[in-house]
């Protein structure tokens, strides 16, 4: 039951956060909603019922290591579709590696 | 240049891409709670920042874009990876603001009831990523 809670209201949040990019205009302003806590939101605020503030903070934490493996990861991709004028599709997936790879090295350097 | 809503381009998403959407949304909210059970809260949280939305949203940008050109009769264009390219760039600077959320909710979640903590993490968020937008606005105009 808690994870069919965490499908839908994940899925509800990122729809919502996406669904609020694609109305905004310009594009570069409703690029913000591309960084939106989505999936923050869902999974903190389930976790906290859970397994208590203690653990959330604790996820929260390392989420901004995390965000900050995203501006890497954006970068990137601006710079493929922007300067090398790649798909956007394979674009932003192919480098999801960029984000992991970053992520590990920060928890590595500073969470470990 | 102003904000504004465009409502017309809820028209231009099919239904298939709203589910696409809601489906890869549910499925990361999960792998990241299946993450943090097995490897732990460190770990889990890194996820808490997947970009979740940019994916999918670049490559619908993209989309529109050249259909919209194809139908002015323009075949060919870098048109749509350029505009998916402004989302990724706008998505940038959402991340600092993303960074600033963590910060909030881990400063304040242990000390405060949740849901409040949650509403000005989201406050400061949504405030710091207008900000930064005007600043870098302002700064492109200069």
């Amino acid at each position: 039951m808690e994870w069919l809670a965490r499908f839908l209201l994940g899925g509800l949040i990122v729809s919502a956060f996406a669904v609020i990019g694609d109305v905004l205009r310009p594009r570069g302003f409703a690029g913000l909603f591309g960084a939106a806590p989505s999936v923050a939101l869902a999974t903190l605020a389930l976790t906290e019922l859970s397994d208590g503030k203690e653990y959330a903070a604790m996820e929260a934490r390392s989420m901004i290591a995390g965000a900050f493996a995203f501006l890497v990861y954006a970068l990137v991709c601006v710079y493929l579709m922007a300067k090398k004028h790649h798909r956007a599709s394979t674009t932003t997936l192919a480098t999801l590696v960029v984000w992991g790879l970053c992520s590990l090295v920060l928890w590595a350097l500073f969470l470990k | 240049m102003k904000v504004r809503l465009n409502l017309a381009s809820l028209k231009q998403t099919q239904w298939h891409e709203y589910l696409t959407r809601f489906l890869l949304g549910g499925a990361i909210t999960v792998v990241t709670g299946l993450v943090a059970r097995y490897f732990g809260p460190v770990v889990g949280g890194l996820f808490l920042a997947f970009p979740a939305i940019l994916p999918c949203g670049a490559t619908l940008i993209e989309k529109h874009e050249r259909e919209k050109k194809r139908r002015a009769g323009i075949p060919h264009t870098i048109r749509g990876r350029l505009a998916a390219a402004l989302d990724a760039r706008g998505a940038a600077m959402g991340t600092i603001a993303l960074a600033a959320f963590g910060l909030v909710v881990w400063k304040l979640l242990p000390h405060h009831n949740a849901a409040s903590v949650l509403a000005v993490a989201l406050a400061v968020w949504l405030s710091l990523a207008i900000s930064i937008w005007r600043v870098r606005k302002l700064h492109r105009h200069v």
